[in-house]
């Protein structure tokens, strides 16, 4: 049997702009081979501006992002406030290493903006809950090594929120059309300081 | 710590028994290194993180927080590195301020060696520890299983073959603090050219009975040249099926904010609140 993390296929990435940050990912569900479901979205919302993007064994997926709702509505009624994209990461890095011997099969990506500073925020994770800080982009899913290429040829600091949504999509759609599990459309929300653009993209349906 | 949750474990343990590998870790294939001198105590490390042959993180801090006098240097899976420096950290902190006397270098070595020990290997945390304390300056190395040693100078992690034979040549009695962090710099570089599994930047911690000073990114020997190109694609290249934008101001639309005014109390007294 293959690796739980290539099960159900999937991709995620975010990235880092001038005063916005970016988080995409594609829309597929599959089992091996067989794709069941091509509107499977990865990122969940868990504030005004902190999304988190999720990739690996659906079943956890699902899972871990109810979970994280859980957990971050106690927080904010317990503090009054929304939680801020820095104490997510800590948050989502807790969860996950609590599980250090009986791991979420889970990729986690989180992005947003600081509330305060409005300074972008992003970061990455692997399943047991090391946070990998990236002043650039993060990667995830079975296209990750795609994405690598794409993302290190394509992203250049300071890009406004017009280029880094141009720059973002055409690193996930060309870098998901080399990978056989992922793909079947994509989301990408652009994060800036008083709005978000959720787009759907027009991707390859093969 | 309040301890592991294991509720996941059957089920991996039952998908691995058919066959599944088990998830690759973040591992910081490393050089870590650290030296005493006369004075004091150099800790160094690069910025590699790997997950397989990717290089996950170019520019990762592996140079941990003990307290103030205390700073470890981790190699090995990189989560267990990061939580069990932390959680030593806190413990040690707790430790200090409840017999209120400066932590120790032995104390943090034995902690964090008996946590691993129980944990038989399992925490994959290979830590260089080093601090200065009342009873002088120390320099420790602690395995994942619980061993420790105690040198003038030390190396851990893949490049730590490298990283000796640098200490090993050049090493000498009674070096200044200059020299010092020259021979940590130059052992971490020779990982860093040597072995694949270390790369980027050299992090330099120096230890005196004054101060702590952290130099990250001492040296930056693999700076990105910046692309002679821009790829920047111009506006309207993806194609978009279905834009949805929320402002913070149309979020009213759906839910209305009232500030309740200070001077009203909206029915009744205001609650007492302790000040």
């Amino acid at each position: 049997m293959s690796s739980p993390f290539s099960i159900n296929g999937g991709a995620c990435v975010a990235m880092v702009g001038k005063d916005c940050v970016a988080i995409a990912c594609d829309l597929r569900l599959g089992l091996q081979a067989l794709t069941v479901s091509n509107n499977f979205p990865k990122i969940f919302q868990y504030g005004d501006n902190v999304f988190l993007g999720l990739t690996g064994l659906a079943t956890d997926v699902n899972t871990v992002s109810d979970l994280f709702r859980w957990k971050v509505n106690m927080y904010r009624l317990r503090e009054e406030r929304q939680i801020a994209p820095r104490t997510f990461a800590n948050l989502v890095s807790s969860s996950l290493y609590e599980k250090r011997f009986g791991p979420y099969f889970v990729s986690p990506v989180v992005a947003g903006l600081d509330p305060k500073t409005g300074r972008p925020f992003i970061c990455g994770f692997d399943s047991i809950g090391c946070i990998d800080f990236a002043k650039d982009f993060i990667v995830s899913g079975t296209a990750s090594e795609q994405l690598f290429g794409m993302c290190e040829s394509l992203w250049e600091p300071d890009l406004d929120a017009d280029a880094l949504f141009e720059t973002i999509s055409q690193s996930l759609l060309n870098a998901v059309d080399r990978d056989a599990l992922s793909g079947w459309g994509a989301h990408v929300y652009i994060i800036e300081k008083d709005k978000v653009t959720k787009r759907l993209l027009k991707g390859r349906q093969d | 710590m309040p301890g592991f949750d294991f509720s996941n474990y059957n089920r991996n343990a039952a998908l691995h028994a058919r066959g599944v590998p088990l998830p690759k870790a973040t591992s910081t294939g490393t050089t870590i290194v650290g030296c005493i001198y006369d004075g004091g105590v150099v800790i160094a490390a690069d910025t590699r993180a790997t997950s397989g042959p990717i290089v996950a993180d170019k520019n990762c801090e592996k140079l941990h927080y003990i307290s103030s006098n205390i700073w470890c240097a981790g190699a090995g899976t990189a989560a267990d590195t990061e939580f069990t420096t932390s959680l030593i950290s806190s413990q040690l902190e707790l430790h200090s301020l409840s017999t209120g006397r400066k932590p120790r270098v032995v104390t943090c070595m034995t902690l964090l060696k008996q946590h691993l020990f129980r944990y038989q290997g399992h925490i994959g945390a290979y830590l260089v520890v080093a601090g200065v304390d009342p009873t002088g300056t120390h320099l420790f190395t602690v395995h994942a299983h619980g061993s420790t040693d105690k040198l003038p100078y030390v190396t851990m992690g893949s490049g730590s073959l490298a990283a000796m034979s640098v200490f090993e040549t050049q090493w000498k009695a009674h070096l200044t603090q200059d020299e010092a962090v020259k021979l940590c710099a130059d052992a971490i570089e020779s990982g860093i050219w040597n072995d694949l599994g270390s790369g980027s930047n050299v992090d330099v911690a120096i230890i005196t009975p004054e101060k702590t000073i952290l130099k990250r990114n001492y040296i930056k020997p693999n700076e990105r040249t910046q692309k002679l190109k821009s790829y920047v694609f111009p506006k309207g290249t993806t194609a978009v099926l279905n834009e949805k934008i929320i402002r913070k101001q149309d979020i009213g639309n759906f839910v209305t904010i009232h500030d309740l005014a200070e001077e009203a109390p909206a029915g009744g007294d205001k609650m007492e609140v302790d000040t």
